[in-house]
């Protein structure tokens, strides 16, 4: 019991500071206070938000997915082809991009944890090599698809987000529960906590850790239609630097770099905080190169306050001490 | 030896962990000097070696370097001072040449910049009196083999102009010829005037090399003989001390079902053909010198290590059970506790509960598959009481508790599984005496359900307190097994070294 309400605290201390930076953003600018504010940042983090979801379990088991961003371009390029050069109709080439994202994620864990490479690594050539596919596949040109694939991203009617953030979220919250409350997410906390103690306590490891990386991939292929349709054309260039968006966003929302513990719904306020931050600061006028810095900084400081409140809780700041030990989570 | 001024001169030595493991402990040193310690499992040798060698500091008492007082507060500062130990485990960083492994802490520099002609140059000479002058000083130390590896460590010391060098078993990996050359080496830092401090469990090397021996026993001194006066059964009896009373007869609940039965197994080298049953109720030891291969035995009978060949049977099965990594062991009724409670055993940043139920996973779920809480929770709460867990709740970080309590909850992972066999390794290692003596009653209880347990542990009081029956393993075999009424310390430490004894006497003829 206690355990669940612990994580009811983390979402409403997520929920508090994003809406302090959302108020803050508010009183600052005067157009951003607005349903069409709230609308256009719904509909434009889908596709991160269910990355960041994927990534939240591979951090969790210790490993890491470097190729989401080249996956979604690649993914971008699958549909681009199958709907317009092949004419193929829009829920075969959907499955086709699906497929794709899986094979990706699987040959990701097969290689990595089958042949006992870093995943860092493995990732790394994968970020080349879907990258390079995309290039090659759509020789380099942005496809303009239209309407067939729109309907996806655009908001329904009355309701101001759209299917595809409606679908984002029904993810996230069953990728929540399974990760809390099914047998397969309790493997996974266990192996990023000690993957020899879990193998010796009779289980093996290597199925759960692959089926994690095939995961993030079939997720980042559905990214991939949820961006296409956003935009209504597919782009080769797609996604260039998702990955370090999911991560961070994962990173802010508490999951820890080193495995272990994390949580699926805080990673999507991680997506929320930083979509608000972006959306804000253009709002008020900052440029390019300063939203960046910003973001930049709230990343580091969000790792900062979170490693002081799990592993440095009694270090030499009397006044954190004492804040960290009050239960309250204490998390950007 | 005239009597000198001692090198170093040690009295009162007192450290502790959670245990003494030095008290009162006095020794001395002369210049020119090959001084043996001997003693079992945990006797203090390597601590008193550590101390010296700076790598942890003594409680309380006195070291004297040359009538100076010494206490060196880091392994630099005692290799100032001119002491300098030559581990058991390799320090070898593979990746770097062999002369930078030898010159790692003092390499010869010009403006920040190593002089690699120069350093080739000692390595060569350093190299040389170790007998190594054919191995180029510029191979990357893993492509050495172990032996060589060690003996490169003891050209990296010998190089530092030592007073003192402390060996910690170092002819564990050598082969003879580099054996001979060793001790070669050792006559020669004799002649200059070097004490040596060697930690050794050969008898024969200790008579050939050593000029005195002296005997520790949980952490004392017991005494100091010249090395030509001793013989292998007096050192025993010394290092073991005086019978405790035990236990007579094999306890009724042994049954003659045999539980499991182990043929022939063999894993690496350090399990060679490995061959015992355990019955149901029954409570097995196996005892043995730290190295001799009973937790490698335990490993590879669970799977945890590849095993080279041998058969495992389960029950009264004709077919050997097929056992390739831990998930099928457990799958077979078997459960482990490992050795290392925190490496292997444990995930240290979650809770009690999820600790416990880690095993059992697939019993603590309800409709749809999912984890039911409340019955994990019930379960952690039932063994946490049978047990004697202390702590504030199930949801308590595993961290927080005591090394005790951290071993209870290890163990409920397997009672949850009702394992019909369970292999212990060490079960009271680092252990408060009241948690050791929950666990002893609780093996006591699984035999008495009729499990088969098997415990490895290098406290022989505490197997012969508890076993129905003890095996003894030396050098990676089976040296002798006893039952209540025949075992003595003495017998059980003269079988954990025969295994050495052998095969120092083997080795001894082909050298010439």
């Amino acid at each position: 019991m206690s355990r669940r309400f612990s994580h009811l605290g983390e979402y409403a201390a997520m929920l508090i500071i994003w809406l302090g930076l959302f108020l803050l953003f508010g009183a600052i600018s005067h157009n951003f206070l607005s349903w069409r504010t709230l609308s256009t940042l719904a509909n434009r983090i889908p596709t991160l938000a269910i990355v960041a979801a994927g990534m939240t379990l591979v951090l969790i088991v210790g490993g890491i997915d470097l190729s989401v961003g080249s996956i979604l371009g690649l993914g971008g390029a699958v549909l681009g082809v199958t709907l317009v050069d092949w004419h193929w109709p829009l829920w075969a080439a959907m499955l086709a991009c699906l497929a794709m994202g899986l094979t990706a994620g699987t040959l990701n864990g097969l290689i990595s944890v089958g042949l006992g490479i870093p995943s860092f690594i493995v990732t790394l050539g994968m970020l080349e090599i879907a990258r390079g596919l995309a290039y090659l596949t759509t020789h380099s040109q942005t496809k303009y698809i239209g309407a067939s694939v729109e309907a996806l991203a655009r908001p329904i009617g009355g309701l101001g987000c759209s299917p595809a953030f409606l679908s984002a979220v029904t993810l996230i919250v069953m990728l929540q529960l399974v990760l809390s409350r099914s047998i397969f997410g309790r493997y996974l906390v266990a192996i990023g906590t000690n993957e020899q103690a879990v193998r010796l306590a009779g289980i093996n490891s290597r199925p759960a850790k692959i089926t994690v990386f095939a995961l993030l991939g079939l997720l980042t292929g559905l990214g991939a239609v949820f961006y296409t349709s956003r935009l209504g054309s597919s782009d080769p260039n797609a996604g260039v630097g998702l990955e370090l968006s999911a991560i961070a966003a994962v990173v802010i929302g508490g999951t820890s770099l080193m495995g272990g513990r994390g949580s699926v719904v805080s990673s999507f306020f991680g997506v929320l905080i930083i979509a608000t931050l972006e959306a804000g600061l253009a709002q008020v006028g900052a440029s390019e190169p300063v939203k960046r810095v910003v973001t930049g900084s709230v990343i580091v400081i969000a790792v900062i306050l979170d490693a002081w409140r799990h592993h440095l809780a009694g270090a030499n700041f009397p006044l954190l001490k004492r804040l960290l030990r009050s239960r309250v989570p204490l998390k950007l | 030896m005239p009597p000198t001024n001692p090198l170093i001169q040690v009295t009162g030595l007192q450290k502790s962990y959670s245990v003494p493991v030095l008290s009162d402990f006095s020794f001395e040193l002369e210049a020119g000097e090959v001084h043996a310690l001997v003693g079992s499992n945990g006797a203090g040798k390597s601590t008193f070696a550590r101390i010296l060698a700076g790598l942890t500091h003594a409680d309380a008492g006195h070291i004297q370097l040359l009538g100076r007082p010494y206490a060196p507060r880091s392994k630099r500062e005692a290799e100032h001072a001119g002491i300098v130990m030559v581990m058991q485990e390799l320090n070898v960083i593979g990746t770097l040449t062999v002369a930078e492994n030898i010159f790692l802490s003092r390499l010869p520099r010009r403006v920040g910049f190593v002089r690699f002609a120069q350093l080739k140059k000692m390595a060569r000479e350093a190299l040389g009196r170790v007998g190594l002058e054919e191995l180029d000083p510029s191979t990357p130390a893993r492509q050495l083999g172990v032996g060589q590896q060690q003996l490169v460590e003891i050209a990296g010391a010998l190089a530092q102009n030592c007073q003192i060098l402390i060996l910690d078993e170092p002819t564990a990996a050598l082969t003879d010829p580099e054996i001979e050359r060793l001790f070669a080496n050792i006559r020669q830092l004799q002649t200059e005037g070097v004490g040596i401090i060697y930690i050794s469990h050969r008898m024969d090397e200790i008579r050939r090399i050593t000029n005195r021996v002296t005997v520790l026993r949980d952490g004392r001194r017991v005494a100091t003989h010249g090395a030509q006066e001793v013989t292998p059964a007096g050192l025993v009896r010394e290092m073991v001390g005086h019978d405790l009373p035990e236990r007579k007869g094999t306890s009724s609940r042994v049954t003659a079902e045999v539980a499991m039965r182990v043929r022939k197994l063999t894993a690496g080298d350090r399990v060679r053909e490995v061959s015992f049953e355990v019955h149901r109720g029954e409570i097995l030891g196996l005892a043995g010198l730290i190295g001799s291969g009973r937790t490698e035995t335990l490993r590879a009978i669970f799977g945890a290590d590849r095993k080279d060949s041998g058969e495992i049977y389960l029950g009264t099965a004709n077919q050997p059970v097929s056992i390739r990594n831990p998930a099928d062991a457990v799958r077979a009724g078997l459960g482990m506790v490992p050795e290392d409670r925190k490496l292997d055993g444990l995930l240290l940043a979650q809770s009690i509960r999820v600790n416990t139920t880690l095993a059992t996973l697939a019993r603590h779920v309800r409709g749809g598959g999912w984890l039911d809480f409340r019955a994990e929770t019930r379960t952690t709460n039932s063994l946490g009481e049978r047990l004697g867990v202390r702590c504030a709740s199930p949801e308590q970080t595993i961290s927080e508790l005591s090394g005790g309590n951290q071993q209870k909850v290890v163990i409920a992972r397997w009672l949850a599984r009702n394992c019909g066999v369970l292999l212990f390794d060490e079960p009271t290692r680092g252990i408060d005496v009241a948690a050791k003596d929950t666990i002893y009653q609780l093996l006591r209880d699984l035999a008495a359900e009729g499990k088969a347990v098997v415990v490895v542990s290098s406290e022989l009081t505490e197997l012969m307190a508890l076993c129905d029956r003890i095996l003894v393993m030396s050098a990676g075999t089976i040296s002798a097994e006893f039952l209540p009424g025949q075992w003595s310390q003495e017998k059980i430490t003269h079988a954990a070294f025969s295994g050495y004894l052998d095969r120092a006497e083997e080795g001894r003829a082909p050298v010439a």
